[in-house]
């Protein structure tokens, strides 16, 4: 793996990650438009496919808070090289595209540009899969974790998760999609909430229990009438993604991630010099 | 409560006793000068008290909840992305600086605290933008003026130039009124059935 290719290819896809909805994301947004009754709500929504179509048509970022960037990095070598493409295409693209310098030490609060969070797995595969998330801090600041009882089941998930949106969803700006991780233990579950946002909205879940969830909480946390930017309406959420793992016998973790509208995300494939932009 | 529901066009800076003839649910188009500020830029004018190279008169200002993406070109700021930002974060501060300072409009998302509704009464407007949208705001605002760069892009205080920004929501009006009160109200009894 060339450090310099991966650099180039991350500077690019933060570029279309912050400028460039996904097609979903706008799709979802616009049959919420379609169908929402609340005239603020409307208007509200209106403005926000304006803002995509117009920071997509200028290349400017959608949000100016371009996020802290969390990277998942998938493949069987070049760690070191994907570190440091990483970090200098996060160089790059913060002059360039230009990104918000978001980081700051968490006690002096001085400016450190912007440090990504990278993440690595293995796969058997001669490619190297790199995806970002640029999340902006106000649903950030919204997630939550809940390490619940077994015993609590599926009626306690379902009112954590309620909850935790009804006390908090509207600072996230909404409407959100909801990731949500299920099982492991507590910071397991944090990671899967957050990495479940790469998954396409309109995806089935593999797992038919967590898809039946999924629908009956997107129903509930709609019925809440949060609405959008939390004025009321018929749209606090576009989608609830979930994802599981095993986890202790006499553990119940469940972590909610809160997702702007801006769900924000790109993943570059990286084959020996073929570059693509998935 | 609510009669019917008007639009203005304002210019800053905003006099007291206009603000009281805004209604929640009204909605206002800002022109003029407006200063972006958040958690620091507030800590500071209220810690240091000497912030009038800064701004020249904070005394019925609109200020704006809001951390910019800008660019330096040629010398001058570009202003790229300028939505607002979580104004609750700010709820602690916002109190002092409405009754040692005398501002006379908040704009930012997500509402305030009732102690800041409760400070608003008969002095100030909160004023809501749609969350996210900073391509659309950056095109109704330009940079004026910058201080306090060493706070970082974010929490330094941006002098903002606005033209016809909006329309904003007036979602806390200085007569106690708060839309997402009301909204909140509503959510609190769904979720006692939803969660049964």
């Amino acid at each position: 793996m060339d450090r310099k290719r991966i650099a180039e290819a991350v500077e690019r896809m933060l570029q279309k990650a912050v400028n460039e909805l996904p097609p979903d994301s706008v799709e979802a947004l616009r049959e919420a438009e379609k169908k929402e009754k609340n005239p603020v709500a409307k208007e509200q929504l209106k403005t926000i496919l304006k803002n995509i179509g117009l920071a997509k048509g200028k290349k400017v970022p959608m949000c100016q808070d371009t996020g802290t960037l969390t990277f998942y990095v998938k493949g069987k070598e070049g760690l070191k090289e994907a570190r440091e493409g990483i970090e200098e295409g996060v160089r790059k693209a913060t002059e360039t595209v230009p990104l918000r310098p978001n980081s700051v030490h968490p006690i002096t609060r001085k400016t450190e540009g912007n440090q990504p969070i990278i993440n690595f797995e293995y796969a058997d595969s001669e490619c190297m899969e790199i995806s970002v998330i640029p999340k902006g801090a106000g649903c950030e600041n919204m997630s939550s974790l809940v390490m619940l009882s077994p015993s609590d089941g599926t009626k306690g998930i379902v009112a954590s998760v309620l909850k935790v949106i009804a006390e908090k969803g509207r600072n996230a700006c909404p409407p959100l999609v909801v990731g949500i991780g299920m099982g492991g233990t507590s910071e397991e579950a944090m990671q899967l909430a957050k990495k479940t946002l790469l998954v396409p909205l309109n995806e089935k879940n593999p797992d038919a229990l967590a898809e039946s969830l999924e629908k009956e909480l997107l129903k509930k946390i709609n019925e809440l009438e949060i609405g959008t930017m939390g004025l009321g309406g018929s749209t606090t959420a576009i989608a609830v993604k979930i994802a599981l793992r095993p986890t202790h016998t006499a553990s119940l973790p469940v972590a909610i991630n809160l997702q702007c509208w801006a769900n924000r995300k790109a993943t570059v494939r990286i084959c020996g010099e073929r570059v693509e932009l998935l | 409560m609510v009669s019917a529901l008007n639009s203005y066009e304002w210019n800053t800076p905003i006099e007291r006793k206009k603000v009281l003839e805004l209604h929640a649910g009204d909605r206002v188009s800002m022109t003029g000068i407006i200063y972006s500020m958040r958690d620091q830029a507030i800590r500071r004018i209220l810690r240091e008290k000497t912030f009038e190279k800064a701004i020249p008169k904070l005394e019925d200002a609109a200020i704006y909840n809001c951390g910019p993406l800008a660019r330096k070109k040629n010398g001058n700021w570009e202003l790229i992305s300028a939505g607002p930002t979580t104004s609750s974060r700010m709820n602690a501060l916002m109190p002092e600086l409405i009754r040692e300072h005398h501002i006379s409009a908040i704009i930012g998302k997500g509402g305030m605290s009732q102690e800041v509704l409760d400070a608003m009464k008969g002095k100030a407007v909160y004023l809501s933008a749609v969350g996210g949208s900073g391509a659309v705001s950056a095109q109704q605002l330009k940079v004026n003026d910058v201080q306090w760069m060493e706070l970082g892009m974010p929490e330094a205080l941006w002098t903002l130039e606005a033209k016809l920004f909006g329309p904003l929501i007036v979602s806390m009006d200085a007569h106690g009124n708060s839309l997402y009160e009301n909204v909140q109200r509503n959510v609190e009894e769904r979720l006692k059935t939803l969660q049964l």
